[in-house]
């Protein structure tokens, strides 16, 4: 090691406590970055992995029946690869020591037994059911996991009113149903849904549909034109009831996983940006000191001929050192988070396995971004240094130029003691540094508001979605549309206090050149139940004639108030249709559109059918009401309002708690690290004055309010401008997870905000004490004999 | 030219202006100088006199305001910052009032900061030893008293066998005992090493050793006279 190098870490040891407060903020940059990044590379190879070996399909069409033989034509579609049909349904389940309603999506198996050709299911645990046996069952993993399920327990399933028990036989995980979630739910519901695999012959005697299919999915061959199959294969359906196919883009698990990813990559972006500037602006103020306390030291080095380069590069390599420990500690702590997070997503995402690893890229990353950051901050001052003329540097500086300050300069000077002239005079005469602290520091004070965001959001939009548009206590869905009169039935059962028909219908949206596939919910003019609103929050009744969309639909669509809509059906009589755009509704969760009941079967001309109900329930035992619903043929599953919002918060909660824990931490370190150095530098520059202070007979408090009188100014003039960034990163973060899927409400509730502004406080006053024990310990002798 | 001459430095009408803050500070006024090869030459003058000022433009630490200098046949006026950095990394060592040791590097490194970088340098351990400060090798400057921190400085000054030591006030900080020294190890490298040497002091006794006394006020050379009879350093007192 050179004499050089040698000086480098002993200032470095010399300098620990910032040192390490850099680093540390620099960790938090690395930390984020290597988790988001190992996390994303982790999920998409897992990904990638999961549906090569398990041939998830490219091409997904359902339909009401159609004869097997069409297989075959389907197969000569140009591109397609391989076609692998099935039969469908729905199912309400009764899971024991569980009493309520539980829906289940049951999918055959191939008729002669075996794993199906595309979408292969991996085995958990026990077998495929025997092809011969008609009860027997795979249940998806996170369903089973949900109740405890294992092979050989039974479950009782009402398929199309027909009840019967099915035996478990194994476990499985599909990677179509990597994200197990009921369509149309915003969380996956573990407990309420699942997913089960039956012999087809069980199904078609359920369904009482021999040598047909209601589901398909094609494998493509490889540069197959997608849209063009997608074209030929609703075409071949459509007298079959088609519903429209889709590509594995608008598959709903994959759509989430992918949402996941996008998310991972903003974090990934977002996170270490504000770290790492923030690092960079604290090496930049630590080396702009030490150089200035160095000043005669490179005037030797410079004398003794070192060159400049060599010399501002001695500083960078200060800075780099710091960035090396930020590195070391960012990566594990990165890769720790990660293998944390990776546990969270495995809850959600159902993988035969997720192997979590720290790739050699995503560390490689993380090093080269913490180094890269350390020599950005450090190249000002390093150039600095090198071009700091080597006699001058012999000399002491000038005396800084103070002035009076912008307040006294306004007339405030008697309101003004001195020490707090002193105070905004050193902040007014550094402003750029004072402004890059107060921003620093507002940047912490945003990330721990950002931690807090996700639940703010969350709880608006479930509260936007399941409290103020919705007050039904059940939604029951029908098998097929259905006379009216099923309401009036719904409405005699025990318990029922009052019943409003619904009517869904998928459809495809389009207008000019832009189209979406969604549903159309028909409400009845007098609903209460359901009531979509708009941005204001009020109630909004579709009209007699038009249709209301979900606003961030008609931006979809680029669509306006008044402009004609085509709806094409993609069920019953597939009519085309064209309906004026009535006004838009506020809805955080899906895109869809709204229409007045009797308005949507006029249009749709297929009589006065209804799709499902909605329940409101008095008071009392349910159980009796499940029973009874379990037992009406038409009655394809039943979902409680209350239980969801149950379910979200048990869902949800957990993750929840995990990142606003670390966003709350991570902005602790950068508030600590930000008010650490403030406070050491300032005590470096005016220790002499603050001695000189001491000797004057000012006391150790009264020398410390001036110190700290500078950092609580700064910390106050913080918190506001925090409270907008936070905001603002919030916005950011809403914008770049907005989605067809659901858009996140920029809400922060102003207990987020106490929240960021006491810990920013706490923190402050946690540093603020680590630096007063420096303060009892100044030299007033030595400080006052040694040259500055 | 100037070998024949035996002029190692040769300076002609140099002035110096400066600011300090808002002051515009005339360091030096139109200074003409030679200096021999091997010349012990002492500096007198009072504060503010551009004792310093002409030291550092002679070391290629500071550029004259207007003038030239000349070393070795080589213009240092005008020579870019490189070629200054070049200079003194070959040929000029330095010793300053402060002592200036790097507070962070033992005695040793203190020298091997400089010895690393010079081209035919002795062993940190043969300069200090030549200073006589074996026994304090692994001491930080903060461990040893002002007289060992300058011998440290001196001997991080010669250890590169400079044709040149520049002494700005080495004696400043130290008391008699010390400071005679401190002078008595300039005065032995400047004897065995032929090595050029400048002193700057304000102590007039210190000029009894020299071969050469120049005396500088209000930034200008107001008297050059060559002592006919030098007393050795260890003899000085004041």
């Amino acid at each position: 090691m050179t004499a050089l190098q040698t000086k480098a870490w002993r200032d470095l040891v010399h300098l620990r406590g910032q040192a390490l407060a850099i680093a540390f903020v620099i960790a938090g940059g690395i930390a984020t970055l290597v988790m988001a990044q190992s996390t994303y590379q982790s999920l998409e190879g897992t990904r990638a992995r999961f549906y090569a070996d398990y041939a998830l399909a490219d091409v997904w069409a359902s339909a009401k029946r159609s004869p097997d033989a069409l297989a075959e034509r389907i197969a000569a579609i140009p591109g397609v690869q391989t076609v692998q049909t099935r039969l469908m349904a729905s199912a309400t389940l009764t899971v024991a020591n569980f009493d309520e309603p539980v829906r289940a999506q049951i999918l055959s198996l191939p008729k002669y037994g075996g794993q199906p050709q595309l979408n292969k299911l991996y085995l958990r645990s026990g077998r495929l059911p025997d092809p011969e046996a008609m009860r027997e069952t795979l249940v998806s993993e996170a369903f089973a996991e949900a109740h405890g399920l294992r092979p050989g327990d039974h479950l009782e399933a009402t398929i199309y009113g027909h009840r019967q028990r099915l035996d478990i036989v194994g476990i499985a995980i599909s990677p179509e149903f990597v994200y197990q979630i009921q369509p149309g739910a915003t969380f996956p519901d573990f407990l309420r849904f699942g997913i089960l695999w039956m012999n087809t012959r069980a199904l078609e005697a359920a369904l009482d549909m021999t040598d047909a299919f209601n589901s398909v999915t094609l494998r493509l061959r490889p540069g197959a034109d997608t849209a063009a199959v997608l074209d030929a294969l609703d075409a071949m359906l459509a007298r079959y009831g088609g519903l429209g196919a889709y590509a594995r883009k608008d598959q709903l698990s994959n759509r989430f996983l992918s949402e996941e990813l996008r998310q991972l990559a903003t974090m990934a972006r977002l996170f270490p940006t504000i770290f790492l500037g923030v690092a960079a602006f604290l090496l930049n103020v630590v080396l702009a000191r030490l150089i200035g306390l160095q000043r005669d030291q490179i005037a030797i080095l410079k004398a003794f001929g070192y060159s400049d380069r060599t010399i501002a590069w001695h500083y960078v390599q200060i800075a780099l050192l710091i960035a090396a420990v930020g590195a070391v500690v960012g990566v594990a702590g990165g890769a720790w988070l990660g293998s944390l997070l990776a546990g969270v997503y495995r809850d959600f995402y159902r993988f035969p396995f997720l192997d979590y690893h720290l790739s050699p890229a995503a560390l490689a990353t993380g090093v080269a971004v913490a180094f890269a950051a350390a020599a950005i901050g450090a190249l000002q001052s390093a150039l600095r240094s090198a071009r700091l003329p080597p006699a001058e540097a012999m000399r002491p500086p000038a005396p800084e130029r103070y002035r009076p300050a912008l307040f006294e300069r306004l007339g405030l000077r008697r309101v003004l003691s001195q020490p707090a002239r002193m105070v905004l005079r050193y902040l007014e005469r550094k402003p750029w540094k004072s402004l890059l602290s107060i921003v620093g520091l507002a940047l912490a004070g945003a990330i721990m508001m950002v931690g807090r965001f996700q639940g703010d959001a969350l709880e608006v939009m479930i509260d936007s979605q399941l409290r103020v548009a919705q007050h039904q206590d059940l939604s029951v869905d029908f098998i097929e549309p259905t006379s009216r009169q099923a309401t009036d039935e719904l409405r005699a059962l025990p318990g029922v206090r009052r019943a409003e028909p619904v009517r869904s219908v998928s459809v495809r949206l389009r207008f000019a050149n832009y189209s979406y596939r969604t549903g159309i919910v028909g409400l009845s003019r007098n609903a209460t139940l359901r009531q979509p609103v708009d941005v204001a929050g009020r109630p909004i009744v579709a009209p007699s004639h038009g249709i209301l969309l979900t606003d961030y639909l008609g931006k979809l669509l680029h669509i306006g108030v008044g402009d004609r809509l085509q709806v094409e059906v993609l069920e019953g009589r597939q009519a085309h249709v064209e309906v004026p755009v009535a006004g838009f509704v506020t809805e955080y969760i899906g895109a869809q559109g709204y229409m007045d009941l009797d308005a949507l079967n006029r249009l749709l001309g297929d009589g006065d059918v209804i799709s499902g109900a909605l329940l409101a329930l008095d008071p009392g035992e349910r159980a009796p009401l499940y029973d009874k619903l379990d037992e009406r043929p038409r009655v394809a599953g039943v979902s409680s309002r209350e239980a969801q919002i149950r379910n979200f918060y048990g869902t949800m909660g957990e993750s929840l708690l995990f990142f606003t824990f670390i966003a709350g931490v991570l902005g602790a370190v950068i508030n600590f690290g930000v008010v650490y150095n403030s406070a050491r530098i300032a005590l470096s520059e005016r220790g002499r004055e603050l001695a000189s202070l001491r000797v004057l007979g000012f006391t150790q408090g009264e020398v410390s309010r001036i110190l700290f009188g500078e950092i609580g100014l700064l910390v106050a003039a913080s918190i506001p401008l925090g409270f907008v960034a936070g905001w603002v990163l919030s916005w950011v973060m809403a914008t770049g997870f907005e989605s067809d899927l659901f858009r996140v409400p920029v809400t922060l509730r102003s207990s987020t905000y106490a929240f960021a502004a006491v810990t920013m406080a706490a923190s402050t006053l946690l540093s603020a004490l680590i630096v007063r024990r420096r303060i009892r310990g100044l030299d007033l002798i030595g400080v006052l004999k040694t040259r500055e | 030219m100037n070998k024949a001459t035996g002029a190692v430095f040769r300076a002609r009408g140099l002035t110096k202006i400066y600011r300090m803050g808002d002051v515009e500070v005339h360091a030096l006024r139109g200074v003409d100088l030679e200096l021999r090869r091997g010349e012990l030459v002492v500096l007198l003058g009072p504060s503010g006199s551009g004792k310093s000022t002409l030291l550092n433009i002679l070391g290629g630490l500071d550029a004259p305001s207007g003038g030239d200098v000349w070393y070795e046949g080589h213009e240092l006026t005008g020579a870019d910052d490189r070629a200054l950095t070049l200079f003194r990394r070959e040929h000029v060592g330095f010793i300053f009032q402060f002592y200036n040791l790097i507070p962070s590097l033992t005695a040793r490194e203190n020298v091997a900061i400089v010895t690393e970088i010079a081209a035919n340098p002795m062993t940190p351990e043969e300069a200090l030893a030549n200073v006589g400060l074996s026994e304090r090798l692994d001491h930080f400057p903060a461990q040893m008293s002002g007289g060992e921190q300058q011998r440290v400085a001196i001997a991080r000054a010669i250890a590169k066998r400079p044709s040149v030591l520049l002494c700005d006030e080495p004696t400043g900080a130290l008391d008699s005992a010390t400071g005679v020294r401190v002078l008595d190890a300039i005065e032995r490298v400047n004897e065995t090493l032929g090595t050029t040497t400048i002193v700057i002091t304000h102590n007039v006794d210190i000029a009894r050793m020299a071969h050469r006394v120049l005396h500088m006020a209000d930034g200008r050379i107001a008297s050059s006279e060559t002592n006919q009879a030098r007393v050795p350093a260890l003899e000085l007192r004041w």
